[in-house]
């Protein structure tokens, strides 16, 4: 499960991890591997360490424990060399409030050594931001244009993005979207948090969900499919005895004629033997989606 | 009317637990200032005739009723104990509450917390009341335990009370003038400095006014801080003058409430201008020159207005003493040169305290750019930690240098047209330089203490408090020279004049070096503060 594609080389290489605020254990040894070309996503409930590791990654805070290497570098010793060849957007974009939002995407683009002024006025235009606007006078979804177009317009490697479509509209989102498929076609690589599942199933190569600072699951869309459970339902002439307790069927209601049931991918050869076996008259089968994955993840974090 | 009060009492709850330790800290501390001062008075002068005679200096030194007020009643015990309270303490009494007032309502409502808050059952109108309420309160408080600390060290008692009344309703007054304030600009940064700008005009006004051979005494009558010195507490009890204080007050709370009526929230008087499209900033100094340029813009204008009125009434000391044992005492002290010179010494001696305080909240910029998030956007681009640090602590120290040299010129120009003499421009000039690595001591501890904890960088406040504290009141509590030393202004060479120490400049730069070695390297190894 663990195994990442090895293929080509990793961008991010994080081991063992471990970062305590206080007697807040924030990162309890989480494992993290991006490889080059790649978006992944990077899932997890609220406080389960996903801004913590990014933070990390950029070395703003410092690992009490664990491997780090980013871009063949050491995110705390080497951080200005790697910060060339990276951009970020926080998930809290706080802009200086007496600075237009133009100068803001200049100045951070500058400060990373430089940003395309085609790319720039090209992005400004397709998010649909007014770049005159002073930073307290921007709404939440402006401000995380303004971080966008700041960190989308330098030509980097690697973007670090903490929610980056939180408070844009469906439109931008679809432009958002649409330009990360752009930035995969141009071989970068992509470190996507988010709490939005649509947007990472549409998105993402592959997916690491995250729980109280350690690894729940990660892999690539179709192995984590594999690992969530497909909704079946059907409408049988005679339901057959022990459906439940076939292994890999779970949460089986029966409602006269029809049954429902959420199934295991290991479970489906059995299931669909005793539904012949019953005579099938209808039968849906709903794919399942990394939501369920999630929820079910989730779940599991509660008493 | 009354649903627009409506949350008022919860959101003065929500006031006090937020401020739970920073008025009591406070106000706490004012009144047991009051206190102290008034008990060493008292034993320092047990008799009439020691008291006149300190009076009589006071009142007849141009610099200190300049600074202070004169004394209306030299043989009254109180009116002489509560001589640096007149003036000076009720101008940092006003600061209190300003800063108080445009915390729990501009600042809040550039937070957005105003909003969060207003989405709530609560009525337009109640976030000022809460706040005006509550910073009311505490100036009544403090005026309460004013009377009680003068009572407590053997004053009358009419006269106390009446000073307590006038601490609060000075307090209440600048309030007031702050509300109105926190409407007209858009900003808290803003507000304050508008705030502030009006305590330092009412303050020089009545210094202006209090020297009636030099200027119009009426400016007196237009200052609120004047109206506090015209109560004459223990001279006169001038009860009907608090009338003053409170009709401004009565007058500029409706002002305010109807101004923020008008307006949208977040927004001031005037509208934003929209901004250029695109910037050319492109290093963390020039980031940290827009965002710290007004700041010092304001203080380069206020220190040469401060600095030139008082270089210019510096000759006229020796001339208002005139009575024959003074002239003794002045030929003793080395002749009306040397009184001059003090003079000059003392003045500069002020301005470097009081341009500290300008060092200091220039390089607390370091904490409020890294609790606000703004550190976190620059350092995740190829900018080092001790660039961006740098960039905001060297604007500190140069901005501290640059009003200095300002202050001097200004200090010295001032003199120099007083007596027709242009060389004294540059002699006053070189001795305001040499207050500069005090000034610097305070911004590298800024530095050190930040680094370290950056949670704690205000504690440096505290720190600047003990030190004008002790720097005023040390000598009279007979405070030990040891404890005297650790205050970096203490160490500034007395210049002008011929026997200046010039081992403490370099000391005290040795010093700042140190903090500022100590502060770049904790914060090279600590996490950023979220």
């Amino acid at each position: 499960m663990d195994a990442p594609s090895s293929k080509s080389p990793a961008v991010i290489d994080v081991v063992g991890l471990v970062k305590s605020f206080g007697r807040t254990k924030a990162l309890n040894g989480l494992n993290l591997s991006v490889a080059q070309g790649e978006v992944h996503g990077f899932l997890g409930p609220n406080g389960a360490g996903k801004t913590t590791t990014l933070r990390l990654l950029l070395g703003l805070l410092r690992a009490d424990a664990g491997e780090m290497r980013l871009l063949g570098g050491d995110p705390w010793t080497d951080a200005v060399d790697l910060h060339r060849r990276l951009a970020y957007v926080p998930g809290d974009v706080a802009l200086w409030p007496n600075l237009s939002g133009g100068e803001v995407i200049d100045l951070l683009g500058r400060l990373r050594g430089g940003l395309d002024p085609q790319r720039r006025d090209n992005l400004l235009e397709r998010f649909e931001l007014d770049p005159t606007k002073k930073g307290r006078a921007y709404s939440k979804g402006n401000r995380q244009k303004v971080a966008l177009v700041a960190a989308l317009a330098s030509d980097v490697e690697l973007l670090l993005l903490d929610e980056p479509t939180l408070g844009l509209d469906p439109l931008m989102e679809a432009q958002f979207r649409d330009y990360i498929n752009e930035v995969r076609g141009d071989g970068r690589t992509v470190l996507l948090s988010s709490h939005t599942l649509s947007e990472v199933e549409a998105l993402c190569d592959r997916v690491t969900i995250i729980r109280e600072g350690v690894v729940v699951e990660t892999g690539t869309m179709a192995q984590l499919r594999h690992l969530a459970r497909t909704a079946v339902s059907a409408t049988l002439t005679t339901v057959p005895a022990g459906l439940a307790d076939l292994p890999g069927v779970h949460d089986v209601v029966v409602q006269g004629q029809r049954i429902s049931a959420s199934v295991e991918a290991e479970g489906m050869p059995a299931l669909m033997a005793a539904l012949s076996a019953g005579g099938v008259a209808t039968l849906t089968s709903a794919p399942p989606t990394l939501e369920e994955l999630f929820l079910r993840h989730y779940r599991e974090a509660q008493p | 009317m009354s649903s627009e009060l409506t949350g008022t009492a919860a959101l003065i709850r929500l006031a006090l637990r937020r401020d739970r330790l920073l008025i009591p800290a406070w106000v706490g501390l004012s009144a047991s200032m009051v206190w102290f001062s008034a008990s060493a008075t008292v034993d320092l002068y047990p008799n009439e005739a020691a008291r006149i005679q300190a009076a009589n200096m006071i009142n007849s030194t141009a610099s200190l009723v300049a600074l202070y007020g004169p004394i209306y009643d030299p043989t009254s015990l109180g009116a002489l104990s509560m001589t640096k309270m007149t003036a000076v303490y009720a101008a940092l009494v006003s600061i209190l509450m300003v800063t108080l007032v445009v915390r729990h309502t501009r600042a809040e409502e550039e937070a957005g917390r105003l909003e969060l808050v207003g989405s709530g059952v609560v009525g337009r109108a109640a976030p000022m009341t809460a706040a005006l309420l509550v910073v009311g309160g505490a100036s009544a408080v403090l005026g309460l335990l004013a009377a009680a600390g003068l009572l407590a060290a053997g004053l009358p008692v009419a006269g106390s009370l009446l000073f307590g009344a006038g601490w609060a309703a000075t307090g209440l007054c600048f309030s007031a003038v702050a509300a109105v304030a926190a409407q007209v600009t858009a900003g808290s940064r803003a507000a304050n400095g508008l705030g502030f700008t009006v305590i330092a005009a009412a303050y020089a006004a009545r210094a202006i006014g209090d020297l009636a051979e030099a200027g119009p005494g009426w400016l007196s009558w237009l200052s609120p801080i004047g109206w506090n010195q015209q109560i004459r507490a223990f001279a006169g009890d001038r009860w009907s003058v608090l009338m003053l204080p409170l009709a401004a007050t009565a007058l500029l709370m409706p002002v305010a409430f109807i101004l923020r009526r008008r307006r949208d929230l977040g927004s001031g008087l005037l509208r934003d201008r929209p901004g250029p499209a695109a910037g050319a900033l492109s290093s963390p100094i020039g980031l940290a020159w827009r965002l710290q340029r007004p700041l010092l813009v304001a203080w380069t204008v206020g220190s040469a207005l401060m600095a030139f009125m008082m270089g210019s009434i510096a000759n006229s000391i020796s001339g208002l003493l005139d009575s024959p044992a003074m002239k003794d005492i002045i030929q003793q002290l080395g002749g009306e040169q040397r009184l001059t010179d003090a003079f000059l010494a003392a003045v500069l001696g002020l301005v470097s305290t009081i341009i500290a305080a300008y060092g200091i909240s220039a390089t607390t910029r370091l904490h409020t750019e890294e609790a606000g998030g703004h550190a976190e956007s620059v350092l995740a681009t190829a900018i080092p930690r001790m660039g961006w640090a740098a960039s905001h602590w060297l604007f500190a120290l140069t901005g501290v240098a640059w009003l200095m040299l300002v202050a001097g010129v200004a200090t010295g120009a001032g003199h120099a047209i007083a007596i027709g003499d242009p060389s004294q421009v540059l002699v006053i000039t070189v001795a305001a330089l040499a207050r500069i690595p005090a000034a610097w001591v305070m911004v590298s501890l800024v530095v050190a203490v930040w680094g370290l904890w950056p949670h704690a960088t205000g504690v440096v406040w505290g720190a600047y408090a003990a030190f004008i504290v002790v720097g005023e009141f040390g000598r009279l509590w007979g405070v030990p020279p040891w404890v005297m030393d650790f205050s970096p202004f203490t160490h500034s060479p007395m210049l002008p004049g011929p026997e200046a120490q010039l081992w403490g400049m370099l000391w005290l730069t040795v010093v700042a070096g140190a903090f500022l070695a100590a502060g770049s390297a904790a914060f090279r190894h600590r996490d950023l503060a979220g």
